[in-house]
């Protein structure tokens, strides 16, 4: 399942559209992650708070935000582009690509709730295939 | 058995009680339509359904759509025993329709985000915790007959 080109450019300008809320949608992605699903909590043992709507949660949500738009600015190698990213997951932070999954589950849940008349079946579609090529590029160096 | 606590119970009953199910409903069918396409294997004589302003037109999905989501019903009355109280209905789904119960877990993510969409800011994490809980049992239950 790849990106058409139409659905890139439903990607590219949906995410720029709401750029000025990306800080916004990390930090309650990544406080949803933990909340409904409390076993990702397993990879944030070393913080003193993890608080959906603490320091730690929010700011860690904010970067990961700023890695999906990254891969946006790489939408046409996503391999390639992501490749540090990739290494990075597979060998230091070693996060079981099950997560990406749920992680872009909270994704498309905010922007529903953060964007309902914009997040459009169209753009759900183009943007959950965006993610689940993300979270494949992320898998690459796995093994 | 599952346990629910206080607050998964009211959040149930309020989610429930609150929605439009004339909009939720056909809104959350037809998005399933559109973003897992192969969903329409089981929708051969709906008509329409070519591209997605056709499913988000077409009113034989809107009607399911209705249908389906008032399959909730049963379950927000008989939190108790959602398994016994989807057994026949599990049944339908394996030996008559012939789902694949991989399906259920497609509509119940698409149902998600179309609440998540109408609620806004009152769909809280804890909100949505509870919510998908939900889902996951009645989309187990739905499944357990199947062999």
């Amino acid at each position: 399942m790849s990106l058409s080109a139409k659905e890139k450019v439903i990607v590219k300008d949906f995410f720029a559209k709401v750029s000025s809320r990306s800080d916004e949608i990390g930090a309650e992605a990544l406080a949803r992650l933990i909340v409904v699903y409390p076993q990702t909590k397993s990879y944030f043992a070393h913080w003193k708070d993890l608080s959906p709507n603490g320091a730690p949660v929010r700011k860690h949500g904010i970067t990961v935000m700023g890695g999906v738009y990254e891969a946006v600015s790489k939408i046409d190698d996503l391999a390639g582009g992501l490749l540090t990213l990739s290494e990075l997951h597979a060998f230091m932070l070693r996060v079981d690509p099950v997560n990406f999954k749920i992680l872009s589950h909270c994704i498309l849940v905010v922007l529903s709730m953060l964007f309902a008349e914009e997040f459009t079946p169209q753009i759900h579609v183009a943007v959950d295939k965006f993610l689940a090529l993300v979270a494949l590029a992320l898998s690459e160096k796995y093994r | 058995m599952v346990e629910w606590t206080d607050f998964e119970r009211a959040t149930i009953q309020s989610v429930f009680e609150k929605m439009d199910y004339d909009d939720v409903g056909p809104a959350a069918l037809s998005r399933c339509l559109v973003v897992y396409p192969w969903t329409q294997r089981y929708f051969g004589n709906f008509g329409n359904l070519y591209n997605a302003a056709a499913i988000q037109g077409n009113p034989m999905v809107a009607a399911h759509g209705k249908t389906v989501l008032h399959g909730l019903d049963r379950a927000v009355k008989n939190m108790d025993d959602i398994k016994a109280t989807y057994a026949e209905l599990s049944v339908l789904h394996s030996e008559k329709l012939r789902v694949d119960p991989d399906n259920f877990r497609l509509l119940a993510d698409c149902l998600t985000i179309v609440v998540a969409a109408r609620m806004g800011a009152d769909f809280t994490a804890d909100v949505q915790g509870a919510f998908q809980k939900f889902l996951a049992v009645v989309v187990s239950s739905l499944g357990r007959q199947y062999h």
